[in-house]
């Protein structure tokens, strides 16, 4: 199949990481959960998790790695 | 409790995803070309890609929430649904079965028992599958759309047919291989939407230890939070600890199952008897691209598996542990009462009178509709004595006083407590997307079994491959169209429900025999596996007519012929109906082969027998990629698990 899933599913946790992330940081006080700001941080880390699956489809070309 | 406000962040997050799932599809309809395109994928797919919706399309809502469910009334023991009931399944797939299945090149398991057996017995397997996937992704479409209609209070009629009809577009547009790659995402989904809800969870009851400290105080009293009848007590490691208490006996475990119903009903018959033939899985391994990749697909869905515990289970464990704790203000939410018998049991707790405790209890017990704790009921009612209480004061006590547990509402519970808005759209989107996998794996499995093992094999032998891409579509169609009626019918009948759930234990129970017997003996004639299937179905109903659980009422739950052995839980009584079902149609299948005559010669049953089939090289494949040597590294995994939470 010529689709890479990387591609969407990069894409789509780059995108709701950033608006997460971007929320938290806007509206701080909203986004606190036991103390820390859960938006913020977790919105890095599927910012972080979409960018690493873009970076793989890139590199990997069309064909994804297989076994 | 109060609906679950969204903002427009939350929405947001929903729409982002929803478009994103719409989008494969769309993207792959143009590579939608056959009906092996459409049905089967055409053997494509990469292994991580097929691996992980192997474990996707198993994921669904159901799990999600009946998982934490048990975690809350059983604790770590659940676990054994994943480390005795999958994992050593799933190598056994791998390594064993699927040489067989990829390597015959049926497009269906009911395909495959066609060609080592005969028709009848591919009938037998095709049209209960049919029905149960329909039922099954129906039974849960019906719990998700009364979750989020009690839980976030949106209508009920929107959420099923919304959310049914975004798979239905992606499963139209891309056929199976969009199922799959959506799994892949809603996979990536349920993991990093759920992930932040259990470590905010686990940071609240002070971390691991203190979540097993206050589990020992909810075993040793457990009829404190209403998980069992009052006066069980168990060993203080009764929810933590995953052998111990069952190695003790049923007695002293809150499932109250024995170590051989567990080792054989569950980790033996019921988990190789779904996880080895049921197309559902099967068929994401059916589409890799190659053998190795076939092969190595249930050993890649192993590893999440394995760790999926800690994502479903511990919140449920979570969730017991912060009701010992007053200052957290938590319990596990009750049965949801309407707001009218609210209202009725708060006027009655008005006009009750404190000198007689006992009859107000039984008078708001009456009101609400569910079993309450007396003594709460009393304090509440000295506490409002003269009208002191407000209304909204009077309804939380009322809340806080039901002494029954809707455990199904625990990890929304969780959610709810934790998730500020942004992090909530995501959990929500989570739960979302782990509904849409399941059907979507439920629907696509029905479409392929039907279009090629009941329409083209008894309706329409021979057409053109476009009319069966035609009536792939039409069928995926008619399959949503059915599994809404079926969620309709599961709001409306429960009991029914469950009978025809009973009803797919008795079929599934014996399954496994049958494969057995026909992959590794060669001898197996046709007669004899069909018989021996029909006669195994024919004994768990009558195991189930002959047996019932402790506390259970002889009828829809079991003993209704007569009661000859009794079981100390209803889980018991499954895994011993399964460990008797699958004797019954191994020892059948058996002797009716040696009594019949074959039909097939071993040339016909060469690829299709383990036998006669040349064995399957992998010296020339890089050691990580064996499977063989990947399922055993897998098995001492699973081992450690094991002994790590002895």
């Amino acid at each position: 199949m010529e689709l890479d899933i990387r591609w969407p599913i990069g894409l789509m946790f780059t995108l709701i990481g950033a608006l997460l992330g971007v929320f938290g940081l806007v509206k701080g006080a909203e986004s606190v959960s036991l103390g820390i700001n859960i938006n913020l941080i977790w919105g890095a880390v599927l910012f972080v998790f979409g960018v690493l699956m873009l970076l793989g489809a890139i590199k990997g070309g069309k064909t994804p790695p297989n076994a | 409790m109060q609906a679950i406000q969204l903002q427009w962040i939350d929405y947001t997050i929903l729409i982002a995803y929803v478009a994103f799932v719409i989008g494969i599809g769309w993207a792959l309809s143009r590579y939608m070309k056959t009906s092996a395109d459409f049905l089967t994928s055409a053997r494509s797919i990469p292994t991580w890609v097929t691996g992980l919706a192997f474990i996707s399309a198993n994921l669904g809502a159901l799990e999600l929430v009946g998982m934490a469910a048990s975690g809350a009334k059983y604790g770590i023991s659940t676990a054994h649904f994943y480390w005795v009931g999958a994992i050593p399944a799933m190598i056994f797939l791998a390594v064993f079965m699927m040489p067989f299945y990829y390597g015959s090149k049926a497009r269906s398991v009911p395909e495959y028992l066609k060609m080592r057996f005969d028709e009848r017995v591919r009938a037998l397997n095709s049209l209960a599958f049919a029905v149960m996937t329909i039922f099954a992704s129906g039974i849960s479409m019906n719990a998700l759309a009364k979750l989020l209609n009690q839980l976030l209070g949106w209508n009920y009629n929107v959420a099923l047919w919304v959310s049914s009809g975004v798979v239905l577009l992606y499963v139209l547009k891309g056929g199976l291989t969009s199922a799959i790659y959506t799994e892949v995402l809603q996979f990536f989904m349920i993991v990093l939407g759920f992930a932040p809800v259990v470590y905010l969870g686990l940071k609240d009851v002070g971390g691991w230890g203190a979540m097993n400290s206050s589990l020992q105080t909810v075993a040793v009293n457990p009829a404190a939070l209403n998980l069992k009848e009052a006066g069980i007590t168990y060993s203080t490691k009764a929810w933590t600890s995953a052998w111990q208490p069952v190695l003790a006996g049923p007695a002293h475990n809150p499932m109250g199952v024995d170590w051989f119903a567990m080792i054989f009903g569950l980790g033996f018959v019921l988990s190789f008897g779904y996880w080895c033939t049921n197309f559902l899985v099967v068929q994401r391994a059916m589409a890799a691209k190659n053998m190795t990749a076939a092969r190595n697909t249930p050993l890649v869905a192993a590893v999440p598996k394995m760790f999926f515990p800690f994502l479903v289970i511990v919140p449920g464990m979570i969730a017991a542990a912060l009701c010992t704790m007053p200052s957290k203000d938590y319990r596990i939410p009750p049965p949801v009462v309407s707001q009218a018998n609210y209202a009725k049991a708060i006027e009655t707790v008005k006009a009750a009178n404190i000198y007689e405790p006992a009859v107000a209890a039984k008078a708001v017990s009456e009101a609400l509709g569910t079993k309450v704790d007396a003594g709460k009921i009393t304090s509440l009612v000295l506490a409002n004595a003269g009208g002191k209480l407000s209304d909204t004061e009077i309804k939380t006590g009322l809340y806080n006083s039901i002494a029954e547990n809707d455990y199904d509402g625990v990890i929304l519970s969780l959610v709810k407590k934790y998730c500020p808005a942004g992090l909530l759209g995501l959990a929500l989107t989570a739960l979302l997307a782990s509904f849409m996998s399941g059907m979507a794996g439920n629907v696509t499995a029905f479409n392929t079994v039907f279009t090629y093992d009941i329409y083209q094999a008894y309706f329409a032998k021979g057409k053109s491959d476009a009319h069966y891409m035609w009536m792939g579509k039409v069928i995926t169609v008619v399959g949503i169209m059915l599994s809404i009626g079926a969620a309709y019918f599961a709001s409306m009948y429960n009991n029914c429900m469950d009978i025809i759930q009973l009803v797919f234990g008795f079929v599934n129970a014996p399954l496994f025999a049958t494969f057995l017997l026909g992959m590794f003996w060669k001898r197996t004639t046709a007669t004899g596996a069909f018989l021996g299937l029909f006669c195994g179905i024919g004994s768990s109903a009558l195991f189930h007519a002959l047996t019932i659980a402790q506390g259970n009422m002889p009828g829809i739950k079991g003993g209704y012929l007569k009661i000859v052995s009794t079981f100390p839980s209803e889980m018991a009584q499954n895994f011993w109906l399964a460990a008797f079902a699958f004797t019954a149609c191994f020892v059948l299948t058996l002797v009716i082969s040696l009594a019949t005559s074959r039909t097939k010669s071993d040339a016909d049953l060469k690829g299709l027998v383990y036998s006669l089939t040349p064995k399957i090289v992998d010296s020339n494949a890089p050691i990580y990629q064996r499977p063989a040597v990947v399922g055993i590294v897998l098995l001492i995994a699973c081992i450690l698990l094991n002994w790590y939470f002895w």
